[in-house]
């Protein structure tokens, strides 16, 4: 049609037709919204091997396997190398994107036709439902995981209805980390600050010393949301644990606005009104605050034990790192600490060779040791085993012995962010940065929250 | 609907008017290949997202139809609202402040006549638009910073009690950022309009400096008609670049702080991708397109209604 005729100019048909070209293609779209997309996972529940269908022998076969890892974490570099030494018919190709893309990506990479062995997988959200990845129940009971400590594997585990806590194993951690208090003693020491705070009160006597002698008392940046290291630092110590975890774990009718999260909040705002948080914290991110404490520059800083080697560097002997002390003493410690969690494909061709180097990982010497060596973090798996060697007196060495002491009071707690895939963007960053900035109070802020769990939670 | 001009020759002698004619053929046959790539990599696109948008699906497992809810949600969601209204606002920045100041430099530019200075001020106005709008948003990012260059060049003129974390700070973060998109389209809006004025002619300003007009005069009765194609130009670049802005924020500030620089741009990225809710962050690209379509295309009314 629309023949050139030379008398009208043509661009003026060209742009009456760009409105009905749209009208066009949404029309085609109508049409094609009558046919569902997407297939059915079929929960991928139903075909669950047990245990003597899988084999913990290694093939003597020459194998190539694909882990999919974020860029940053040279972790899984050095234990592939290390298993491939051990065992050289076994080689691997790591994969590196951004944590990002790899997290906004991985649903898709699992769904593939060629998907990788082993993916880093830092929430499951409904790929357990979509049938995306392995149990590894009957690995755990071939390989005799029960000796492992099960408050290590049971975030790592999740039903069919997508909720954590029970259900199958899912994935398992390439380190287990633990969060805690990095103090700088020299700053301390000028300030008359003789040893790390018992209890929340003695913690908050320390930030107002500081604070008065123009010190910065807590090192934080919220661009990116670490803050909430900080935020929910303070709510576990109020908070029912249990009550907490059925939150994470996403069970029915669980809620974020409870008493102890509630407190836990305002305490934070309290921080916040008293200026004990940088003036442009919600324009740092993790790294920019990671720096400034490296440089001297605040007392306390709230991260994780995946720092220690950095800020060792950074401070030498003029730092200490510890649990984040009760609100009364005597009350036992409850810390964040998560599993570096990878998950194996449901389409890996190599089920039994990925998940050796799995078990490989938690139970050889040299595995436990890369593992501490290069992220600062336990290896987890049965206790009994030998820890690894750190430096005495190395922030470190005091990583570890948190690890043991909040395994053995049971006070691990994941971290909130990984409650549900979007709520760390879309609500816990933009609502704490209002939090940190008094311009919210901290019922607000678990209100907001649990408002937004409920949408996100609800439309599954 | 494919509506594709076919090159007729006006010779005398029609062909017969049976079946597809020689040229005809031979110009599907030509336009193929970008058919196909336009076909494959827009329209398909935009009629499976019309589709996603009427479904409850995560990208992967099996969808669920749910009618015009996503819609709904667009429309009533306050979270959504405001990263439209953002979005508006950017408007300002990217389209408003970069041809107004592009028509000020561009004038200035000409009256400088064809020396080295005028080359020189073009090429340094222009050296924006080569610079990722990725990168434009880090560098910029620092620059803002408690301790950038912008607080620093503040305290040393004296004026360090405005000195703030100016992508941190409620009130000054969305003009912050902003003002990186007029920083970055200045540029551009200079040199097209630089060329637009080149084309017009000059005798039209001897007669009207005989006529006695001063500068002001020339300005909107010559220049200002004369570059109303550039500036149709302009005004829809910019408008497109200020309604789907993701580099700039994605890089700078993410949203923050609390949702003070959310664009419709970042939450259908985050919608569709993080909280894995493909339907709705498609119905939301829909709206943003037919927003864009509907204030872009009033302007091309506009830039033609004089032309005849």
């Amino acid at each position: 049609m629309a023949h050139r005729d030379g008398r009208q100019p043509s661009r003026r048909r060209g742009a009456r037709r760009a409105p009905a070209a749209i009208a066009a293609a949404v029309t085609a779209g109508l049409v094609l919204a009558a046919c569902a997309p997407g297939t059915d996972g079929g929960g991928g529940s139903s075909d669950t091997p047990d245990a003597s269908d899988v084999s913990t022998e290694l093939t003597k076969k020459k194998v190539k396997l694909t882990i999919a890892d974020e860029t940053g974490f040279p972790l899984t570099d050095k234990l592939t190398e290390e298993y491939t030494r051990q065992h050289p018919n076994v080689t691997f190709t790591v994969n590196r994107d951004t944590f990002q893309n790899l997290t906004a990506n991985a649903p898709r990479l699992l769904a593939s036709n060629n998907p990788p062995d082993l993916i880093r997988l830092p929430t499951m959200g409904e790929t357990v439902k979509d049938g995306l990845l392995a149990n590894l129940d009957p690995y755990h009971k071939a390989y005799g995981w029960d000796s492992w400590p099960e408050s290590q594997l049971e975030p790592l585990r999740m039903d069919k209805d997508g909720v954590r806590g029970s259900g199958g194993l899912y994935q398992l951690g390439l380190g287990y980390s633990v969060t805690g208090i990095y103090m700088n003693t020299k700053l301390a020491e000028e300030l008359g600050i003789d040893g790390p705070p018992e209890t929340l009160g003695e913690l908050e006597e320390d930030l107002a010393t500081a604070k008065a002698k123009g010190v910065l008392p807590i090192v934080a940046g919220d661009k990116d949301g670490v803050v909430n290291f900080v935020v929910q630092a303070a709510m576990n110590q109020y908070a029912d644990k249990e009550e907490f975890l059925t939150w994470m774990y996403n069970k029915p009718g669980a809620s974020y606005d409870t008493p102890g999260n509630r407190k836990g909040a305002e305490l934070v705002r309290k921080w916040a009104d008293a200026g004990y948080f940088p003036k442009d914290i919600n324009s740092l991110d993790y790294f920019a605050f990671v720096s400034r404490f490296n440089d001297g520059k605040g007392l306390f800083t709230f991260n994780g034990n995946w720092e220690a080697a950095n800020y060792q560097k950074g401070l030498g002997d003029d730092v200490t790192f510890f649990l984040v002390p009760p609100a009364k003493k005597g009350e036992g410690h409850v810390a964040m600490g998560a599993a570096n969690s990878f998950s194996v494909a449901a389409k890996s061709k190599n089920k039994d060779e990925i998940v050796h180097f799995l078990n490989w990982v938690h139970t050889d010497a040299k595995a436990r040791q890369i593992v501490l060596d290069v992220t600062g973090a336990s290896a987890g798996g049965d206790p009994s085993l030998p820890q690894p060697k750190a430096k005495a007196g190395s922030l470190a060495e005091s990583a570890l012995e948190m690890s043991t002491q909040i395994a053995n009071e049971g006070g691990q707690v994941d971290f909130m962010a990984n409650t549900t895939a979007g709520i760390y963007s879309g609500s816990i960053i933009p609502e704490s940065q209002l939090l940190v900035t008094s311009k919210i109070s901290g019922k607000e802020f678990v209100q907001r929250v649990q408002k937004f769990y409920e949408k996100e939670v609800g439309k599954r | 609907m494919t509506g594709v001009p076919a090159p007729v020759r006006r010779t005398g002698r029609a062909a017969p008017r049976k079946g597809p004619r020689r040229g005809e053929a031979h110009g599907w046959l030509l336009l193929l290949p970008a058919l196909l790539a336009y076909v494959g990599f827009v329209v398909w696109p935009l009629i499976v997202g019309v589709q996603y948008s009427f479904y409850d699906w995560n990208g992967v497992g099996l969808a669920t139809w749910v009618g015009f809810e996503n819609y709904a949600t667009v429309f009533t969601d306050p979270e959504l609202l405001g990263a439209i209204g953002n979005a508006l606002t950017l408007l300002v920045f990217f389209t408003v402040i970069p041809v107004g100041a592009g028509l000020v430099l561009a004038t200035l530019i000409r009256s400088l006549r064809s020396g080295g200075f005028a080359r020189a001020s073009q090429t340094i106005l222009f050296l924006p638009q080569v610079i990722p709008l990725a990168a434009a948003g880090i560098a910029w990012s620092w620059m803002y910073a408690q301790t950038g260059a912008v607080n620093e060049i503040l305290e040393a003129v004296g004026l360090g009690w405005l000195a703030r974390p100016w992508l941190a700070d409620y009130g000054t973060a969305l003009p912050a950022v902003g003002l990186i998109g007029s920083w970055v389209l200045t540029g551009l809006c200079t040199v097209l309009l630089l060329t637009g004025i080149g084309k017009i002619d000059p005798s039209l300003y001897e007669a009207a400096r005989i006529d006695g007009a001063g500068w002001w005069r020339e300005f909107f009765t010559i220049t200002l008609p004369g570059l109303r194609q550039e500036i149709a130009v302009l005004v829809t670049l910019s408008m497109i670049a200020a309604l789907s802005s993701f580099d700039i924020i994605y890089t700078s500030t993410q949203g923050g702080p609390g949702r003070e620089t959310l664009v419709p741009a970042i939450s259908i990225y985050r919608i569709g991708f993080t909280q894995s809710d493909v339907g709705l962050a498609s119905a939301f690209g829909i709206v943003l397109m037919i927003l864009v379509v509907a204030l872009v295309l009033p302007i091309q009314r506009l830039a033609r209604a004089g032309d005849r």
